[in-house]
């Protein structure tokens, strides 16, 4: 079976269960938006699926391959890509360094170049400033970064952690478009975890509401949208 | 006006030597959080190890050569055996802190009684490529030397070598890369925990250099490479502990300005003088001059 399964995936911090009995999929090609509340485990979630926490039971596959147990730069070379939380850009380092950094498991240097080249199409603003240190990007050019640098990596599955976050209401708007025309400009399989559910689930396929570490409902994300009883409970509005 | 510019000289060539110690703390500073005492123990083994080639093959670069691969083994080997296991277990709270800045003095300790089990404590001298006398004009003979034109050029390609490293290449990317930001490398599929060890290895090559070097005009002894550590330590805070050019600087800062005091105002005060400046960094501009309150630079 192809894409991403996560099968009663249960995490926990300590004596903590951060996450219990986790189970939902999505199919290739699919923008699966995780709709949570502060705290409910939604990081927590794409950690566990990229490798950086563990997870105390439970499955999870992509493409028929499992993920859990394995190290987040070999689930990179399978094409797997996460960006956390925060517009995760080193800023230390020029836009073009963070750039490379996404293809840097590469032998082949390039690929990579033509990786960078590409994502510099889709985002231009970022080849106006390749030498520049990314710290003196504003925060939407920064989480375009973060994407880019994901990118590069030429990923199948990307894992995207609240891009909308710190970020002017003008500019959410611009990232959500941008994450709709890449996937499917890309083919790309997304998970994308967001605060602002309604956002979110507009460009979703299927959304999944997570309230402190459970599922509380999937399904298509024009369902859960107008579902009142779900609204006034888990969405906000 | 002679004697000012030989003190120059002779400062930049002693600072010269401060700065690959300085570079080698900061290297480990940077990947690991850990000032790392024991460097001037794994470049005092890695010098003794230079030491038995250069005098055996009577070549002194051969010599140089395997203290740089010593002192990379050996740093690596401190990096994957001891660190990784320390950090392990200790995981937060204070002895997470404390515990692997303690470890490395014990293990300069261990490596110290190590050496002089092997080698005793005599002091022992590296055979020289070209002289130790002084360049002579005319009658008078300056007490720069050879040995000092060597050290400045060698210190200067290492230098070039790591600068080309860090800036130019994947590797020297992904050191920075886990450096800074070690979770988002790793996210970008960098294997963090290896490019640490050789974030150590290359720290430990660099430290075999310097020790080498200092042995040139000195005598090696287990403990001769101490007063080194500590002027490398001073070095690496005046240059901001995290900057590698900072490193370097304070380095040839510190290496001229006692050189100066040396010859202007007497040796008693020299050691002092080094620990002043140590003093006076931490209470005035305790983020160091290249440092930055905020965070850190390449």
């Amino acid at each position: 079976m192809s894409g991403l399964i996560v099968d009663r995936l249960s995490v926990s911090h300590g004596a903590i269960e951060a996450l219990r009995d986790v189970s939902f999929s999505v199919e290739p090609g699919q923008l699966a938006a995780v709709i949570g509340s502060n705290g409910a485990g939604k990081t927590t979630l794409l950690r566990t699926l990229s490798g950086l926490k563990d997870a105390s039971s439970g499955n999870a596959e992509w493409n028929g391959r499992e993920m859990l147990g394995k190290k987040p730069d070999v689930l990179v070379r399978r094409g797997i890509s996460h960006v956390s939380e925060g517009k995760s850009v080193i800023p230390e380092l020029t836009v073009k360094e963070n750039l490379v950094l996404g293809g840097i498991w590469r032998a082949n240097r390039s690929d990579t170049n033509a990786a960078i080249a590409e994502v510099v199409e889709l985002f231009p603003r970022l080849g106006e400033r390749m030498g520049q240190s990314a710290d003196t990007l504003s925060g939407g050019e920064r989480q375009m970064l973060a994407i880019g640098r994901a990118l590069v990596s030429r990923p199948k599955l990307l894992l995207l952690d609240e891009p909308s976050l710190g970020l002017a209401p003008l500019v959410i708007e611009q990232i959500f478009e941008t994450i709709d025309k890449l996937r499917h400009k890309l083919g790309l399989t997304v998970v994308l975890v967001e605060q602002n559910a309604m956002s979110a689930l507009e460009i979703a396929d299927i959304g999944v509401i997570i309230n402190l570490g459970e599922v509380v409902a999937t399904g298509k994300a024009s369902d859960l949208i107008n579902d009142p009883a779900l609204r006034a409970a888990y969405l906000g509005y | 006006m002679q004697k000012f510019i030989e003190t120059i000289l002779i400062g930049f060539s002693t600072g010269s030597i401060y700065a690959l110690m300085s570079l080698a703390l900061v290297l480990v500073w940077r990947s690991t959080r850990v000032v790392n005492f024991a460097q001037a123990g794994q470049a005092m083994l890695s010098t003794y190890i230079g030491y038995e080639i250069a005098t055996r093959s009577e070549v002194f670069w051969l010599g140089l050569v395997f203290a740089i691969a010593a002192g990379a083994l050996v740093g690596a080997g401190v990096d994957y055996f001891f660190m990784r296991v320390l950090f392990k277990h200790a995981t937060s709270g204070p002895a997470a802190v404390v515990a692997p800045v303690i470890a490395t003095l014990g293990l300069l300790g261990l490596i110290r009684s190590v050496v002089g089990l092997i080698w005793g404590g005599d002091l022992r001298s590296i055979p020289m490529p070209v002289s130790r006398d002084g360049y002579t004009i005319g009658d008078t003979t300056l007490p720069f030397s050879p040995i000092n034109t060597l050290i400045i050029v060698t210190v200067c390609l290492v230098l070039i070598a790591i600068s080309i490293l860090f800036t130019r290449t994947n590797l020297g990317l992904a050191l920075r890369a886990s450096a800074y930001a070690p979770e988002i490398a790793q996210l970008a599929g960098v294997k963090t925990g290896q490019t640490r060890t050789i974030g150590w290895a290359i720290a430990g090559g660099v430290g075999g250099i310097a020790g080498m070097l200092v042995t040139s005009y000195n005598f090696l002894s287990p403990n001769s490479l101490d007063l080194l550590l500590v002027f490398g330590f001073i070095a690496a805070v005046i240059g901001g502990l995290e900057s590698m050019v900072g490193s370097v600087v304070g380095a040839l800062i510190l290496g001229i300005g006692l050189t100066f005091i040396l010859n202007y105002v007497g040796t008693s005060l020299t050691f002092i003088s080094g620990f002043l400046v140590l003093i006076l960094v931490l209470l005035i501009k305790p983020e160091g001059i290249f440092g930055s309150r905020k965070g850190r630079r390449a």
